[in-house]
């Protein structure tokens, strides 16, 4: 991957999303380069992050390690005119990710502004049917983080938050390494079997547990054939959506829902200190997979990059829309449901690899009765972000809101920090053109601004709101 | 204090710049790149006058009594120093994204100046606005009494107006302060900077609300009324406006749907 210097203003990439590059922090589907046989040979872009890497927990795992971020390799050079296209679409992507990651951050402090279960500490379970429920994660997610932080001195309480994190880091660390290694030998029914297990755990007994929680807090009598057919349907569509085939803002709001409720599981189960020296470590972790030649998601990346694999759907929050000229293109199978991103060659391809068709891009059907582009093709890219980034963004935002003042301009300030990372990170992407990590950036400047806000600006803004001062 | 009262105010402090968001910004995600980026440059110069109120507050030992009302004035008065001069900074960020953005492609039509202006200011006074009043909001949801202890109880309807006169306020001193700086008209800048601290310190004798209310939004009216001149209105095309003779716009409207 050459290094190209874009241009000499940063910003100018708002402008102009360089399409040669080989790596995508982001993955942009280049849809059109699929049609075009001769430059990419009809292999659309692999996105090989969204391996579970985290934990092996059977709660744990789905999210969590969905990656920080993709990676690179572009098999084929999109021509020039594609160039002229991402002028126009630079800008866009960086809203579509925007949005999600907005409301992801909405749904986790809302709930933790209001319902009191996700801020009360393990020692204060409520009584009540939810109590068994709300004590298995506990005591999982315990085991990760054993050292107490109920002890007297400062100095043993940042000892033993250190050591959590280590613990944890390592879990991770070791989860990641396992599952590059089954990657590398192809047990990608392992895989896949552990995707499932995860996402129905989530599906299911965590989102039982949040409307056990909600309906409690707003004091609203619900029965248990009822619970049971909401859940139910919730779970069961959910699961359909995300592994198999399903209208894409479906999907999308599915994986937004399941990365909020994971990061509320992580806001209430992990120690207060814990949390943030995790937060810090799981940034620099992340910086050292990616950029470090042996680091364990750059080899991922690299072997999906040679296999020219797609990546598991369930792991990836993809934002892609894709028109083509001509129904013919599409898969019948699909019509009305999902249009799928693979010339047919493709589509055997993957069969043989999975045994199932798995599809990491869902994109939008075409309208109907859509006019005029008939003549033209007209296409648009996607753009993906791991779950993992959506989850540690909204648990660094949830702390925000969960630590005890009430107050709301630190949540807000980590929120602008993190959406700015997240602007920076895309801008670092197109001047240096490599796979770069998505949590280093937004974490850091969350964090910074968390405890800065936090200790000199709240001070100061509520000395001034009482005196009514304005600045 | 009830929703009545919350969302009466939440209304009026940020119904305006909501509008002014759903019909200008929403659509082009561009602008809405550069109001985050103009929000988080204001959350910046806020981080640096708490630094320094704080640092100021360290060294004089926290020692309660008059001292710690001038520091409090002197912390203001640093602030808006320091905001107006990110907003420099921000102009001078953008000057240079926009020269780049011509070198690589000409044809394409860059977001103005005047429209940066605009976005950079309605930013700056969106999160001036939320940091200065999102707390207000969120106690006015819960039990209290406004006034009890004698003062005003129309302390949430004053903090809304305020508001509100700040946020628009934000706006057009972008407008003019950007302008100024193109033309190299250093006075704009510097009425900017001296409404800015007029204002502020107008806020000072705060239990006064008609006084400080009123002349705040007399301030606005003149600075709108600058700012539209700057930024290149007429009475002639305010008046095709308003009589929707103004076939440009009718053109354009049209054309955009």
């Amino acid at each position: 991957m050459a290094l190209q210097r874009l241009d000499r203003s940063p910003l100018g990439w708002f402008f102009r999303l360089e399409s040669n590059t080989q790596t995508a922090l982001f993955q942009f589907q280049n849809t059109r380069a699929r049609h075009r046989r001769a430059h990419h040979g009809g292999v659309p872009w692999p996105s090989p992050s969204g391996f579970p890497q985290r934990s092996q927990d059977s709660e744990e795992d789905l999210d969590e390690d969905a990656d920080r971020y993709m990676c690179s390799g572009v098999p084929g050079q999109p021509s020039g005119l594609e160039e002229e296209l991402t002028l126009k679409y630079g800008a866009k992507h960086v809203i579509m990710l925007f949005v999600p990651v907005t409301l992801c951050m909405v749904v986790v402090v809302a709930t933790i502004k209001s319902v009191r279960f996700y801020t009360e500490k393990n020692g204060q379970l409520p009584y009540g049917a939810g109590r068994e429920q709300s004590l298995q994660p506990a005591i999982s997610l315990s085991i990760y983080t054993p050292f107490t932080e109920d002890t007297p001195s400062v100095g043993q309480r940042l000892l033993n938050s250190v050591l959590n994190t280590l613990i944890m880091i390592s879990v991770i660390v070791a989860m990641t390494i396992f599952l590059v290694v089954l990657y590398k030998y192809r047990c990608y029914k392992f895989i896949h079997g552990w995707l499932i297990m995860s996402s129905l755990m989530l599906l299911f007994l965590f989102t039982y547990i949040y409307l056990g929680e909600v309906l409690k807090t707003y004091n609203v009598a619900m029965d248990y054939p009822t619970l049971f057919l909401t859940v139910w349907n919730f779970g069961a569509v959910g699961m359909v959506c995300i592994h198999w085939k399903g209208p894409l803002v479906l999907q999308q709001a599915y994986l937004i829902m399941i990365s909020a409720l994971m990061a509320l599981v992580f806001i209430k189960y992990l120690p207060e200190w814990s949390a943030w020296v995790i937060l810090g470590a799981i940034s620099v972790y992340d910086l050292v997979a990616v950029l470090c030649p042996k680091g364990p998601l750059r080899m991922l990346v690299e072997t999906a990059q040679e296999r020219n694999e797609p990546i598991f759907p369930a792991l990836i929050y993809s934002s892609a829309m894709v028109w083509t000229v001509g129904m013919a293109k599409l898969d019948p199978s699909s019509q009305g449901a999902l249009q799928l991103p693979y010339d047919p060659e493709m589509e055997e391809d993957s069969y043989d690899s999975f045994g199932e068709p798995s599809y990491p891009e869902v994109f939008e059907p075409p309208l109907p009765g859509y006019p005029g582009d008939e003549l033209e093709e007209e296409e648009e890219r996607g753009v993906k972000l791991g779950l993992g980034d959506f989850i540690f963004y909204s648990v660094l935002v949830g702390k925000a809101a969960a630590t005890g003042s009430g107050d709301w301009n630190t949540t807000l300030a980590c929120f602008v920090a993190i959406l700015i990372g997240l602007c920076l990170t895309l801008l670092l992407l197109a001047v240096f053109k490599k796979a770069l990590p998505a949590l280093p950036i937004s974490i850091t400047f969350g964090l910074i601004f968390y405890f800065s806000t936090d200790n000199l600006v709240r001070p100061f803004m509520d000395t001034l709101a009482s005196h009514q001062l304005y600045i | 204090m009830t929703a009545a009262v919350f969302f009466g105010c939440a209304f009026i402090a940020f119904g305006p710049a909501l509008a002014l968001y759903i019909f200008t910004i929403a659509t082009e995600p561009l602008r809405v790149i550069f109001l985050i980026i103009g929000a988080f440059f204001w959350l910046v110069s806020l981080l640096f006058s708490s630094l320094f109120w704080f640092m100021a507050r360290t060294i004089t030992d926290n020692k309660d009594g008059p001292i710690q009302k001038y520091l409090l004035i002197l912390g203001v008065l640093v602030s808006v120093l320091i905001q107006e001069m990110f907003r420099f900074v921000y102009y001078k960020l953008l000057k240079k994204a926009s020269e780049g953005l011509k070198t690589i492609n000409p044809d394409e039509t860059a977001p103005s100046m005047r429209l940066l202006a605009y976005v950079s200011g309605l930013g700056f006074g969106i999160m001036s606005g939320v940091f200065a009043f999102v707390n207000t909001l969120s106690d006015s949801l819960g039990p209290g009494t406004v006034g009890i202890h004698g003062d005003s109880p129309q302390f949430f309807l004053n903090s809304a107006f305020m508001t509100l006169v700040i946020i628009l306020l934000h706006v057009f001193w972008g407008i003019i302060f950007f302008d100024g700086c193109e033309k190299k008209k250093w006075s704009s800048l510097l009425v900017v900077l001296l409404t800015h601290l007029l204002v502020s310190a107008l806020t000072f004798i705060s239990p006064h609300y008609g006084i400080n209310l009123v002349s705040t939004y007399l301030i606005m009216v003149l600075m709108g009324i600058w700012a539209f001149f700057v930024a290149g209105g007429s009475c002639r095309s305010l008046k095709l406006c308003l009589l929707c003779q103004d076939k440009d716009f009718l053109l354009f409207n049209q054309r955009s749907r």
